[in-house]
């Protein structure tokens, strides 16, 4: 493409077909305890 | 939906459903506008001027494609999805209340200086334990679980930190768990003997400090008044060092008072450390020190300088983390998690050295959120269901919100405070998650 660049795809989207096992880290344990950002958690599967 | 923004001539679109981030040129930057408004012909006819023809069709042409990959308003496929991951609660982390009392008096300490507005009072072990053998039962299939050692200060009652450790160390091969601990504090009794037990057992430790002597100084003072910050310094670095930089963080947090906090983020990476996380305050209007909506263009516009600042620094070899700024596009959570957020209520608890539980340690001594004690085993599926229950299409400023993805809701205590409901975000704090995400974005641009 001349005009657009993908620097992420349908990440999100295809998660949908392996996720919910709720295996990952609680998103307030690890820094923040007073702000929630869940996107930078990561997935205890990959 | 879509989210479209420009930082540092950077132009960004954020597919919102899909997760798709992309970098537009000016041309398909504008083109945008009309895509979904007109037809190819009337899309030349309003940009004629600025762009030749050919580069507005191939403009469209690529727009076209995205779309029909999926990565280009993608509608929201995920309401559908909720019922299939509704299941039983199970419970998967807990903040431990240690200690109900502390050896600083900070000045916007959310926990009344420790005692969360009750007495000050240190944890039983036993107490400890039975809140292990609590979570072990609340867990079921889950096998990876949490223990958060938290207060007021942590440090004031370490051997039941070790002996609660030990407990549910002893558990794990029986009921097929792996625990891993964290720890929150202070620092300022951090000795070696700590050190020394933390580095084998604690997997991640939060070290609080808010930045430059006199930005921490106003804030986090012992019960004398003065502060902490030369005492901490040395024993902080030296903690971090002796982790190889790597499963801690320099907390901190700002307020009203250092809007600037772009330069305690800075100070603090100055110092050597690599882990960052320096958030805003969530105070009472009236307190002085509490964020108001007339701050965020000044809070915008330092979010914008620290991400410049730490793509500068980071690609010449001056590396450092900042919590906010970290978000893994690829190997993320799934969209189950992001559409829950913190599990706060139902994953995650809070337990008081009394043994009673809480929604999470922001709740603690709010009576009507009291969920039962580990003592008796008891828990009220009640309140449990209600915080399981809520995600971002319960609540509607979020369904309406591109970065929703992204934050998860939000967090349920600030909502709670503001609004005394958990379904309606605390808009400063949005406003401000909103900017670090973009920012965050742009850092990915330029990786």
């Amino acid at each position: 493409m001349k005009h657009i660049k993908t620097i992420n795809g349908s990440t999100l989207k295809d998660t949908l077909t392996n996720g919910g096992c709720g295996e990952c880290q609680t998103s307030c344990q690890s820094a923040c305890k007073t702000s929630c950002t869940v996107a930078n958690q990561s997935c205890q599967k990959k | 939906m879509i989210h479209k923004f420009t930082l540092y001539g950077t132009n960004m679109v954020v597919d919102v459903n899909s997760g798709a981030v992309h970098i537009f040129d000016e041309v398909a930057f504008e083109v945008l506008d009309y895509y979904k408004k007109c037809d190819s012909t009337e899309i030349v006819d309003k940009l004629c001027a600025k762009y030749e023809k050919a580069q507005i069709l191939e403009a469209i042409q690529e727009l076209e494609e995205l779309e029909s990959r999926g990565e280009l308003f993608y509608e929201d496929a995920y309401r559908d999805y909720l019922n299939l991951w509704d299941r039983k609660p199970v419970v998967k982390a807990l903040c431990l209340h240690v200690s109900h009392d502390c050896n600083l008096r900070c000045k916007y300490c959310f926990a009344a200086t420790g005692n969360f507005g009750g007495e000050r009072t240190n944890m039983d072990p036993e107490i400890g334990k039975r809140a292990i053998d609590f979570l072990i039962q609340q867990s079921g299939n889950r096998r990876n679980l949490e223990i958060d050692f938290f207060g007021g200060e942590p440090l004031l009652n370490f051997e039941a930190v070790k002996e609660v450790v030990a407990y549910a160390l002893s558990k794990e091969k029986e009921h097929n768990k792996k625990f891993k601990f964290t720890l929150t504090t202070n620092a300022l009794l951090l000795n070696e003997e700590h050190k020394k037990y933390i580095n084998e057992h604690i997997q991640n430790i939060v070290l609080s400090i808010d930045g430059r002597a006199e930005t921490n100084d106003r804030m986090r003072f012992r019960l004398d008044g003065s502060g902490t910050y030369e005492s901490i310094i040395p024993k902080i670095k030296d903690l971090a060092d002796s982790r190889n930089q790597d499963n801690y963080y320099v907390r901190g947090t700002f307020t009203r008072e250092n809007l600037d906090f772009a330069s305690d983020v800075l100070h603090l990476a100055d110092q050597g450390f690599e882990q960052i996380s320096v958030e805003p305050v969530v105070a009472a209007k009236g307190t002085g020190y509490d964020i108001r909506e007339e701050d965020l263009p000044v809070l915008f516009k330092e979010y914008e300088k620290l991400a410049y600042e730490y793509v500068d620094r980071r690609k010449s070899g001056q590396f450092f983390n900042f919590f906010h700024f970290m978000i893994d596009l690829s190997q993320g959570p799934c969209v189950a998690k992001r559409l829950g957020g913190c599990g706060s209520g139902h994953e995650y608890l809070a337990i008081t050295p009394e043994g009673d539980i809480y929604p999470c340690h922001q709740f603690v001594g709010m009576d009507e959120f009291k969920m039962g004690n580990v003592n008796e085993a008891t828990l009220d599926d009640r309140i449990q269901n209600k915080f399981k229950d809520t995600n971002i299409y319960t609540k509607p400023e979020c369904v309406k919100c591109w970065a929703k993805f992204y934050c998860s809701g939000g967090c349920a205590a600030n909502s709670y405070q503001f609004h005394n409901d958990i379904n309606i975000p605390y808009s400063i704090g949005c406003e401000l998650e909103k900017k670090r995400v973009e920012c965050a974005l742009w850092i990915k641009t330029q990786e």
